[in-house]
Protein backbone atom coordinates (compact mmCIF):
# COMPACT_ATOMS: atom_id res chain seq x y z
CA UNK A 1 0.00 0.00 0.00
CA UNK A 2 1.51 3.15 -0.84
CA UNK A 3 1.85 5.93 1.55
CA UNK A 4 0.41 8.77 -1.04
CA UNK A 5 -1.12 8.03 -4.59
CA UNK A 6 -1.75 10.41 -6.79
CA UNK A 7 -4.39 9.28 -9.28
CA UNK A 8 -5.03 10.78 -12.29
CA UNK A 9 -5.37 14.91 -10.40
CA UNK A 10 -6.75 17.71 -12.12
CA UNK A 11 -7.11 21.41 -11.54
CA UNK A 12 -7.05 24.54 -13.33
CA UNK A 13 -6.43 28.36 -12.90
CA UNK A 14 -9.61 29.83 -14.40
CA UNK A 15 -9.72 28.54 -17.75
CA UNK A 16 -6.53 27.44 -18.49
CA UNK A 17 -6.15 23.69 -17.54
CA UNK A 18 -2.53 22.86 -15.27
CA UNK A 19 -2.92 19.57 -14.05
CA UNK A 20 -4.46 17.39 -16.66
CA UNK A 21 -4.03 14.14 -14.87
CA UNK A 22 -1.15 13.38 -12.84
CA UNK A 23 -0.44 10.43 -11.24
CA UNK A 24 1.93 8.92 -9.15
CA UNK A 25 2.70 7.33 -6.06
CA UNK A 26 5.11 7.12 -3.01
CA UNK A 27 6.17 4.30 -0.24
CA UNK A 28 6.58 5.39 3.31
CA UNK A 29 9.99 6.72 3.79
CA UNK A 30 10.63 7.61 0.20
CA UNK A 31 11.48 11.21 -1.38
CA UNK A 32 9.69 11.89 -4.95
CA UNK A 33 10.91 14.83 -6.95
CA UNK A 34 8.94 16.51 -8.92
CA UNK A 35 10.96 17.89 -11.84
CA UNK A 36 10.09 19.79 -15.37
CA UNK A 37 10.44 23.20 -17.17
CA UNK A 38 8.40 26.17 -15.73
CA UNK A 39 4.63 26.04 -15.50
CA UNK A 40 4.91 22.32 -16.05
CA UNK A 41 2.59 22.44 -12.72
CA UNK A 42 4.89 20.62 -10.22
CA UNK A 43 3.85 23.84 -7.54
CA UNK A 44 0.19 23.22 -8.40
CA UNK A 45 0.69 19.41 -7.56
CA UNK A 46 1.41 20.41 -4.22
CA UNK A 47 -1.19 23.29 -3.46
CA UNK A 48 -3.32 20.86 -4.56
CA UNK A 49 -2.43 18.02 -2.31
CA UNK A 50 -3.52 20.96 0.70
CA UNK A 51 -6.38 22.35 -0.69
CA UNK A 52 -4.71 25.55 -1.75
CA UNK A 53 -5.64 25.06 -5.02
CA UNK A 54 -9.22 22.96 -5.63
CA UNK A 55 -8.52 19.54 -7.48
CA UNK A 56 -11.22 19.49 -10.76
CA UNK A 57 -10.93 15.44 -11.01
CA UNK A 58 -8.88 12.52 -10.20
CA UNK A 59 -8.58 11.29 -6.55
CA UNK A 60 -5.78 11.20 -3.63
CA UNK A 61 -5.08 8.47 -1.41
CA UNK A 62 -3.04 8.48 1.97
CA UNK A 63 -2.42 5.19 3.27
CA UNK A 64 -6.04 4.10 1.39
CA UNK A 65 -7.97 7.08 2.95
CA UNK A 66 -9.68 8.80 -0.07
CA UNK A 67 -9.27 12.68 0.48
CA UNK A 68 -12.26 14.30 -0.73
CA UNK A 69 -11.62 17.64 -1.97
CA UNK A 70 -14.74 19.08 -1.80
CA UNK A 71 -15.21 17.96 1.67
CA UNK A 72 -13.74 20.23 4.49
CA UNK A 73 -14.01 17.77 6.74
CA UNK A 74 -11.61 15.23 4.22
CA UNK A 75 -9.58 18.33 3.53
CA UNK A 76 -8.95 18.91 7.23
CA UNK A 77 -7.77 14.95 7.91
CA UNK A 78 -5.63 15.39 5.37
CA UNK A 79 -3.69 18.65 5.61
CA UNK A 80 -3.50 16.93 9.42
CA UNK A 81 -1.09 14.48 7.90
CA UNK A 82 0.77 16.72 5.06
CA UNK A 83 2.85 19.70 6.22
CA UNK A 84 3.93 22.22 3.13
CA UNK A 85 7.09 24.30 2.77
CA UNK A 86 6.66 27.05 0.36
CA UNK A 87 9.35 28.58 -1.67
CA UNK A 88 8.71 32.41 0.27
CA UNK A 89 8.72 30.58 3.51
CA UNK A 90 5.48 32.14 4.13
CA UNK A 91 6.24 32.83 7.91
CA UNK A 92 3.55 34.74 9.84
CA UNK A 93 5.62 38.06 9.86
CA UNK A 94 4.01 39.53 13.39
CA UNK A 95 4.50 36.46 15.37
CA UNK A 96 8.10 35.71 16.62
CA UNK A 97 10.10 32.08 15.73
CA UNK A 98 9.56 29.96 18.28
CA UNK A 99 5.46 30.98 18.12
CA UNK A 100 5.45 30.63 14.35
CA UNK A 101 6.11 27.03 15.15
CA UNK A 102 4.60 26.53 18.31
CA UNK A 103 0.99 28.15 17.07
CA UNK A 104 -0.88 25.83 15.34
CA UNK A 105 0.38 22.47 17.28
CA UNK A 106 -1.01 24.51 20.35
CA UNK A 107 -3.88 26.13 18.77
CA UNK A 108 -4.93 23.74 16.09
CA UNK A 109 -3.72 20.63 16.88
CA UNK A 110 -4.14 21.40 20.73
CA UNK A 111 -1.27 19.70 22.28
CA UNK A 112 -0.04 20.14 25.54
CA UNK A 113 2.17 23.95 25.40
CA UNK A 114 4.60 22.64 27.37
CA UNK A 115 5.31 19.49 25.04
CA UNK A 116 5.19 21.49 21.87
CA UNK A 117 7.17 24.36 23.50
CA UNK A 118 10.05 21.73 23.81
CA UNK A 119 9.65 19.92 20.73
CA UNK A 120 9.79 23.67 18.80
CA UNK A 121 12.94 24.15 20.30
CA UNK A 122 14.36 20.79 19.38
CA UNK A 123 13.60 21.11 15.88
CA UNK A 124 14.70 24.28 15.93
CA UNK A 125 17.56 23.65 16.85
CA UNK A 126 18.19 21.00 14.74
CA UNK A 127 17.82 23.27 11.91
CA UNK A 128 20.45 25.26 13.36
CA UNK A 129 18.28 28.01 14.84
CA UNK A 130 18.14 27.65 18.72
CA UNK A 131 19.30 31.09 19.45
CA UNK A 132 17.02 32.93 17.11
CA UNK A 133 13.56 31.55 19.39
CA UNK A 134 13.03 35.45 20.16
CA UNK A 135 13.81 37.12 16.77
CA UNK A 136 10.78 38.03 14.11
CA UNK A 137 10.87 36.44 10.97
CA UNK A 138 12.50 40.01 8.84
CA UNK A 139 15.45 39.82 11.08
CA UNK A 140 16.44 36.75 10.08
CA UNK A 141 18.33 35.98 6.43
CA UNK A 142 16.11 33.53 3.65
CA UNK A 143 18.22 30.90 4.45
CA UNK A 144 17.33 30.97 8.21
CA UNK A 145 13.88 31.67 7.61
CA UNK A 146 13.53 28.83 5.41
CA UNK A 147 14.62 26.45 8.38
CA UNK A 148 12.01 27.95 10.37
CA UNK A 149 9.47 26.96 7.67
CA UNK A 150 10.98 23.44 7.86
CA UNK A 151 11.00 23.82 11.68
CA UNK A 152 7.03 24.92 11.53
CA UNK A 153 6.40 22.17 9.13
CA UNK A 154 7.69 19.30 11.03
CA UNK A 155 6.12 20.90 14.60
CA UNK A 156 2.96 19.50 12.84
CA UNK A 157 4.26 16.00 12.92
CA UNK A 158 3.48 15.36 9.27
CA UNK A 159 3.49 11.99 8.03
CA UNK A 160 4.26 13.68 4.70
CA UNK A 161 6.52 16.66 3.86
CA UNK A 162 5.56 18.60 1.00
CA UNK A 163 8.78 21.24 -0.13
CA UNK A 164 8.00 23.65 -3.28
CA UNK A 165 10.98 24.82 -4.13
CA UNK A 166 12.61 25.85 -1.10
CA UNK A 167 15.90 26.64 -2.25
CA UNK A 168 14.71 29.24 -5.64
CA UNK A 169 14.41 31.86 -3.52
CA UNK A 170 17.80 32.14 -1.94
CA UNK A 171 21.03 33.35 -2.30
CA UNK A 172 23.39 30.49 -3.69
CA UNK A 173 25.47 30.21 -0.15
CA UNK A 174 22.72 29.67 1.63
CA UNK A 175 20.94 26.89 -0.18
CA UNK A 176 23.30 24.28 1.27
CA UNK A 177 22.09 25.02 4.88
CA UNK A 178 18.25 24.07 3.51
CA UNK A 179 20.18 21.37 1.85
CA UNK A 180 21.33 20.10 5.00
CA UNK A 181 18.19 19.99 6.98
CA UNK A 182 16.49 18.58 3.92
CA UNK A 183 18.90 15.53 3.94
CA UNK A 184 18.82 15.15 7.42
CA UNK A 185 14.98 14.44 6.82
CA UNK A 186 15.81 12.23 3.96
CA UNK A 187 17.91 10.06 6.58
CA UNK A 188 15.10 9.94 8.93
CA UNK A 189 12.54 8.39 6.73
CA UNK A 190 10.58 11.40 6.30
CA UNK A 191 8.34 10.59 3.64
CA UNK A 192 8.85 13.75 1.22
CA UNK A 193 7.47 15.42 -2.10
CA UNK A 194 9.63 17.85 -2.90
CA UNK A 195 9.50 20.30 -6.52
CA UNK A 196 13.30 21.28 -6.65
CA UNK A 197 15.65 22.50 -9.98
CA UNK A 198 18.71 21.57 -7.65
CA UNK A 199 19.52 18.40 -10.04
CA UNK A 200 22.22 17.45 -8.13
CA UNK A 201 20.53 17.45 -5.00
CA UNK A 202 17.62 15.68 -6.08
CA UNK A 203 19.89 12.56 -7.70
CA UNK A 204 21.49 12.43 -4.36
CA UNK A 205 18.21 12.31 -2.38
CA UNK A 206 15.56 10.98 -4.18
CA UNK A 207 14.07 7.58 -4.68
CA UNK A 208 11.86 8.29 -7.73
CA UNK A 209 11.32 11.28 -10.14
CA UNK A 210 8.51 12.62 -11.65
CA UNK A 211 9.41 14.38 -14.81
CA UNK A 212 6.01 16.59 -15.92
CA UNK A 213 5.05 18.74 -18.71
CA UNK A 214 2.58 20.84 -20.15
CA UNK A 215 0.35 19.12 -16.60
CA UNK A 216 0.86 15.96 -17.50
CA UNK A 217 3.32 13.21 -16.09
CA UNK A 218 5.99 12.51 -19.00
CA UNK A 219 8.10 10.15 -17.57
CA UNK A 220 9.09 8.81 -13.92
CA UNK A 221 11.63 6.34 -12.44
CA UNK A 222 14.84 6.17 -10.12
CA UNK A 223 17.01 9.23 -10.54
CA UNK A 224 20.12 7.52 -12.50
CA UNK A 225 17.45 6.40 -15.41
CA UNK A 226 16.04 9.44 -15.93
CA UNK A 227 19.08 11.47 -15.73
CA UNK A 228 20.93 9.27 -17.46
CA UNK A 229 18.47 7.08 -19.96
CA UNK A 230 15.49 8.97 -20.25
CA UNK A 231 12.73 7.16 -22.80
CA UNK A 232 11.01 10.37 -24.08
CA UNK A 233 12.58 12.98 -26.35
CA UNK A 234 10.73 15.42 -23.54
CA UNK A 235 12.42 14.30 -20.59
CA UNK A 236 15.90 13.72 -23.03
CA UNK A 237 16.28 17.32 -24.26
CA UNK A 238 14.81 18.56 -20.84
CA UNK A 239 17.52 16.78 -18.98
CA UNK A 240 20.35 17.12 -21.57
CA UNK A 241 20.14 21.16 -21.83
CA UNK A 242 19.74 21.41 -17.43
CA UNK A 243 22.67 18.17 -16.83
CA UNK A 244 25.03 19.88 -19.24
CA UNK A 245 25.73 22.72 -16.62
CA UNK B 1 -15.87 93.93 20.47
CA UNK B 2 -16.66 96.26 23.65
CA UNK B 3 -19.48 94.06 23.97
CA UNK B 4 -17.66 90.58 23.91
CA UNK B 5 -14.71 92.62 26.48
CA UNK B 6 -17.86 92.83 28.84
CA UNK B 7 -19.76 89.36 28.31
CA UNK B 8 -16.15 87.42 29.56
CA UNK B 9 -16.42 88.22 33.14
CA UNK B 10 -20.32 87.02 32.90
CA UNK B 11 -19.68 83.91 30.08
CA UNK B 12 -16.79 82.33 31.86
CA UNK B 13 -18.42 81.71 34.56
CA UNK B 14 -18.21 77.90 36.53
CA UNK B 15 -22.07 77.41 35.82
CA UNK B 16 -21.25 77.71 31.76
CA UNK B 17 -17.86 76.03 32.57
CA UNK B 18 -19.80 72.87 33.66
CA UNK B 19 -22.37 73.15 30.94
CA UNK B 20 -19.92 73.25 28.55
CA UNK B 21 -17.59 70.77 29.73
CA UNK B 22 -20.87 68.28 30.09
CA UNK B 23 -21.60 68.87 26.43
CA UNK B 24 -18.22 68.75 25.80
CA UNK B 25 -17.80 65.28 27.90
CA UNK B 26 -21.07 63.80 25.97
CA UNK B 27 -20.02 64.81 22.11
CA UNK B 28 -16.86 62.47 23.23
CA UNK B 29 -18.60 59.70 24.55
CA UNK B 30 -21.21 59.56 21.70
CA UNK B 31 -17.80 59.85 19.13
CA UNK B 32 -16.22 57.55 21.07
CA UNK B 33 -18.75 54.48 21.84
CA UNK B 34 -20.48 54.95 18.26
CA UNK B 35 -17.15 54.55 16.36
CA UNK B 36 -15.91 51.86 18.66
CA UNK B 37 -19.12 49.79 18.50
CA UNK B 38 -18.69 50.95 15.26
CA UNK B 39 -15.73 49.59 14.45
CA UNK B 40 -16.11 46.26 16.26
CA UNK B 41 -19.20 45.75 13.96
CA UNK B 42 -17.43 47.17 10.74
CA UNK B 43 -14.46 44.14 12.00
CA UNK B 44 -17.65 41.31 11.41
CA UNK B 45 -19.09 42.78 8.20
CA UNK B 46 -15.47 42.70 6.40
CA UNK B 47 -15.33 38.89 8.12
CA UNK B 48 -18.80 38.33 6.68
CA UNK B 49 -18.02 40.02 3.04
CA UNK B 50 -15.22 37.24 2.58
CA UNK B 51 -16.91 34.72 3.59
CA UNK B 52 -16.15 32.31 0.32
CA UNK B 53 -18.47 30.22 -2.01
CA UNK B 54 -22.00 30.50 -3.89
CA UNK B 55 -24.03 30.09 -0.77
CA UNK B 56 -22.76 33.09 0.81
CA UNK B 57 -23.36 35.06 -2.51
CA UNK B 58 -26.31 37.35 -1.16
CA UNK B 59 -24.61 37.95 2.32
CA UNK B 60 -21.54 39.60 -0.11
CA UNK B 61 -24.08 41.67 -1.24
CA UNK B 62 -25.78 42.98 1.72
CA UNK B 63 -22.54 43.72 2.96
CA UNK B 64 -21.10 45.42 0.64
CA UNK B 65 -24.72 47.15 -0.54
CA UNK B 66 -24.46 48.18 3.08
CA UNK B 67 -21.34 50.13 3.13
CA UNK B 68 -21.90 51.51 -0.46
CA UNK B 69 -25.07 52.86 0.51
CA UNK B 70 -24.21 54.50 3.74
CA UNK B 71 -21.17 55.94 2.26
CA UNK B 72 -22.84 58.19 0.15
CA UNK B 73 -25.93 59.29 2.63
CA UNK B 74 -25.01 62.94 4.24
CA UNK B 75 -24.30 62.33 8.00
CA UNK B 76 -27.80 64.44 8.77
CA UNK B 77 -30.08 62.27 6.77
CA UNK B 78 -29.08 58.80 8.38
CA UNK B 79 -29.71 61.24 11.73
CA UNK B 80 -33.53 61.69 10.75
CA UNK B 81 -33.70 58.29 9.18
CA UNK B 82 -32.64 56.57 12.89
CA UNK B 83 -34.53 59.63 14.24
CA UNK B 84 -37.70 58.71 12.48
CA UNK B 85 -37.29 54.39 12.41
CA UNK B 86 -36.37 54.41 16.03
CA UNK B 87 -39.73 56.88 17.14
CA UNK B 88 -41.53 54.29 16.03
CA UNK B 89 -40.63 50.94 17.50
CA UNK B 90 -39.37 52.36 21.04
CA UNK B 91 -41.06 55.46 21.54
CA UNK B 92 -38.92 55.92 24.73
CA UNK B 93 -35.27 56.13 22.74
CA UNK B 94 -33.38 58.82 24.63
CA UNK B 95 -31.89 61.11 21.78
CA UNK B 96 -28.47 60.09 23.37
CA UNK B 97 -29.22 56.68 22.05
CA UNK B 98 -30.50 57.69 18.86
CA UNK B 99 -26.93 59.51 18.09
CA UNK B 100 -24.71 56.45 19.10
CA UNK B 101 -27.05 54.13 17.09
CA UNK B 102 -26.64 56.71 13.95
CA UNK B 103 -22.92 57.51 14.90
CA UNK B 104 -22.61 53.59 14.97
CA UNK B 105 -24.30 53.36 11.57
CA UNK B 106 -22.14 55.58 9.76
CA UNK B 107 -18.86 54.04 11.42
CA UNK B 108 -19.48 51.02 10.20
CA UNK B 109 -20.11 51.74 6.73
CA UNK B 110 -16.41 53.66 6.88
CA UNK B 111 -13.90 51.98 8.77
CA UNK B 112 -15.74 48.67 7.00
CA UNK B 113 -13.60 50.26 4.08
CA UNK B 114 -10.39 50.90 5.71
CA UNK B 115 -10.12 47.30 7.87
CA UNK B 116 -11.15 45.81 4.49
CA UNK B 117 -8.26 47.79 2.94
CA UNK B 118 -5.87 47.13 5.90
CA UNK B 119 -6.64 43.24 5.20
CA UNK B 120 -6.44 42.85 1.75
CA UNK B 121 -2.53 44.44 2.15
CA UNK B 122 -1.50 41.52 3.82
CA UNK B 123 -0.20 39.34 1.36
CA UNK B 124 -2.44 36.11 0.40
CA UNK B 125 0.84 33.85 0.82
CA UNK B 126 0.40 34.71 4.51
CA UNK B 127 -3.52 33.07 4.44
CA UNK B 128 -2.17 30.50 2.81
CA UNK B 129 -0.11 29.05 4.95
CA UNK B 130 -2.49 29.34 7.62
CA UNK B 131 -4.86 27.61 5.72
CA UNK B 132 -2.48 24.87 4.76
CA UNK B 133 -1.81 24.34 8.79
CA UNK B 134 -6.12 24.10 9.29
CA UNK B 135 -6.69 27.41 10.53
CA UNK B 136 -10.01 28.36 10.31
CA UNK B 137 -11.33 32.11 8.65
CA UNK B 138 -11.74 33.44 11.77
CA UNK B 139 -8.61 32.21 13.45
CA UNK B 140 -6.67 33.23 10.58
CA UNK B 141 -7.83 36.64 10.95
CA UNK B 142 -7.33 37.33 14.46
CA UNK B 143 -4.15 35.64 14.57
CA UNK B 144 -2.34 36.53 11.21
CA UNK B 145 -4.15 39.10 9.28
CA UNK B 146 -5.43 41.48 11.83
CA UNK B 147 -1.99 41.81 13.66
CA UNK B 148 -0.57 42.57 10.89
CA UNK B 149 -3.04 44.89 9.45
CA UNK B 150 -2.89 47.17 12.38
CA UNK B 151 -0.27 49.18 10.83
CA UNK B 152 -2.64 49.89 7.79
CA UNK B 153 -5.94 50.35 9.77
CA UNK B 154 -5.34 52.01 12.79
CA UNK B 155 -3.88 55.57 11.56
CA UNK B 156 -6.85 56.16 9.14
CA UNK B 157 -9.20 55.11 11.72
CA UNK B 158 -8.19 57.11 14.38
CA UNK B 159 -8.47 59.95 11.86
CA UNK B 160 -11.80 58.82 10.89
CA UNK B 161 -13.33 59.28 14.98
CA UNK B 162 -11.42 62.32 15.32
CA UNK B 163 -13.10 64.07 12.48
CA UNK B 164 -16.31 62.34 13.65
CA UNK B 165 -15.70 64.90 16.78
CA UNK B 166 -16.63 67.40 14.36
CA UNK B 167 -19.47 65.91 12.56
CA UNK B 168 -21.20 64.88 16.05
CA UNK B 169 -22.33 68.62 15.81
CA UNK B 170 -25.24 67.35 13.47
CA UNK B 171 -26.95 66.02 15.76
CA UNK B 172 -27.66 68.90 17.67
CA UNK B 173 -30.32 68.63 15.21
CA UNK B 174 -32.14 66.51 16.40
CA UNK B 175 -32.23 67.94 20.17
CA UNK B 176 -28.90 66.02 21.61
CA UNK B 177 -27.54 68.61 24.30
CA UNK B 178 -23.81 68.24 22.47
CA UNK B 179 -21.57 71.19 22.53
CA UNK B 180 -23.00 72.96 19.31
CA UNK B 181 -26.32 72.60 20.82
CA UNK B 182 -25.01 74.10 24.18
CA UNK B 183 -23.52 76.84 21.82
CA UNK B 184 -26.92 77.84 20.59
CA UNK B 185 -28.45 77.81 23.80
CA UNK B 186 -26.13 80.46 25.09
CA UNK B 187 -26.20 82.34 22.25
CA UNK B 188 -29.75 82.63 22.53
CA UNK B 189 -29.47 83.61 25.98
CA UNK B 190 -27.88 86.57 25.32
CA UNK B 191 -24.33 85.64 24.62
CA UNK B 192 -22.23 86.72 22.02
CA UNK B 193 -21.92 84.92 19.09
CA UNK B 194 -18.68 85.90 18.29
CA UNK B 195 -17.66 84.50 22.10
CA UNK B 196 -19.89 81.54 22.11
CA UNK B 197 -18.87 80.06 19.12
CA UNK B 198 -15.35 80.97 19.77
CA UNK B 199 -15.19 79.06 22.96
CA UNK B 200 -17.16 76.17 21.25
CA UNK B 201 -14.23 76.08 18.40
CA UNK B 202 -11.53 76.11 21.16
CA UNK B 203 -13.50 73.40 23.05
CA UNK B 204 -13.36 71.14 19.53
CA UNK B 205 -10.25 71.71 19.50
CA UNK B 206 -8.96 70.70 22.61
CA UNK B 207 -10.72 67.22 22.17
CA UNK B 208 -9.46 66.64 18.73
CA UNK B 209 -5.87 67.87 19.00
CA UNK B 210 -4.54 65.32 21.69
CA UNK B 211 -6.89 62.68 19.42
CA UNK B 212 -4.96 63.93 16.02
CA UNK B 213 -1.71 63.54 18.13
CA UNK B 214 -2.08 60.24 19.30
CA UNK B 215 -2.71 58.95 16.00
CA UNK B 216 0.57 60.75 14.17
CA UNK B 217 2.57 58.90 17.14
CA UNK B 218 0.85 55.64 16.19
CA UNK B 219 1.17 55.91 12.95
CA UNK B 220 4.68 56.67 13.11
CA UNK B 221 5.19 53.83 15.98
CA UNK B 222 3.48 51.31 13.79
CA UNK B 223 5.09 51.85 10.60
CA UNK B 224 8.57 51.37 12.02
CA UNK B 225 9.38 47.82 11.18
CA UNK B 226 8.49 44.95 13.78
CA UNK B 227 12.41 44.16 13.88
CA UNK B 228 13.85 47.31 14.14
CA UNK B 229 11.09 47.55 17.30
CA UNK B 230 12.43 44.79 19.06
CA UNK B 231 16.29 45.86 18.11
CA UNK B 232 15.83 48.99 20.05
CA UNK B 233 14.42 47.54 22.76
CA UNK B 234 16.78 44.50 22.84
CA UNK B 235 19.68 47.16 23.03
CA UNK B 236 17.73 49.28 25.78
CA UNK B 237 17.86 46.70 28.26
Amino acid sequence: MPHLAVNELRARYGALDVLKGVSFSIEKGQVVALVGPSGSGKSTVLRTLVGLTPATGGNVMINDDRIDFASTASLRRARDQIAIVFQQYNLFQNMRIIDNVTVAPTKIKKRPKAEVRADAERLLAMVGLADKLQAFPDQLSGGQQQRVAIARALALHPEILLLDEVTSALDPELVNEVLDSIRQLAEDGMTMVLVSHEMAFVREIADQVVFMDGGVVVEHGPPAQLFDNPKTDRARNFFGKILRH
Amino acid sequence: MDRIIEQIPRFFTADNMVLLLQSAGLTLAMTLVGCVIGFVLALVLVFLRQTPGKWAIPLRIICVTYVEVFRRIPFLVVIYLVLFFIQTVATNASLFTIAVISICIYAIAYTAEIIRGGLESVPTTQMEAARAMNFGRLRTMLTITLPQAWPIIIPPAIAFAVSFIKDTALVSQIGVFELTFRGKELNNQGYSGVLVFGTIALCYFLMSFPLSMLGQYLEKRLATPRGQRTSRKIRRT
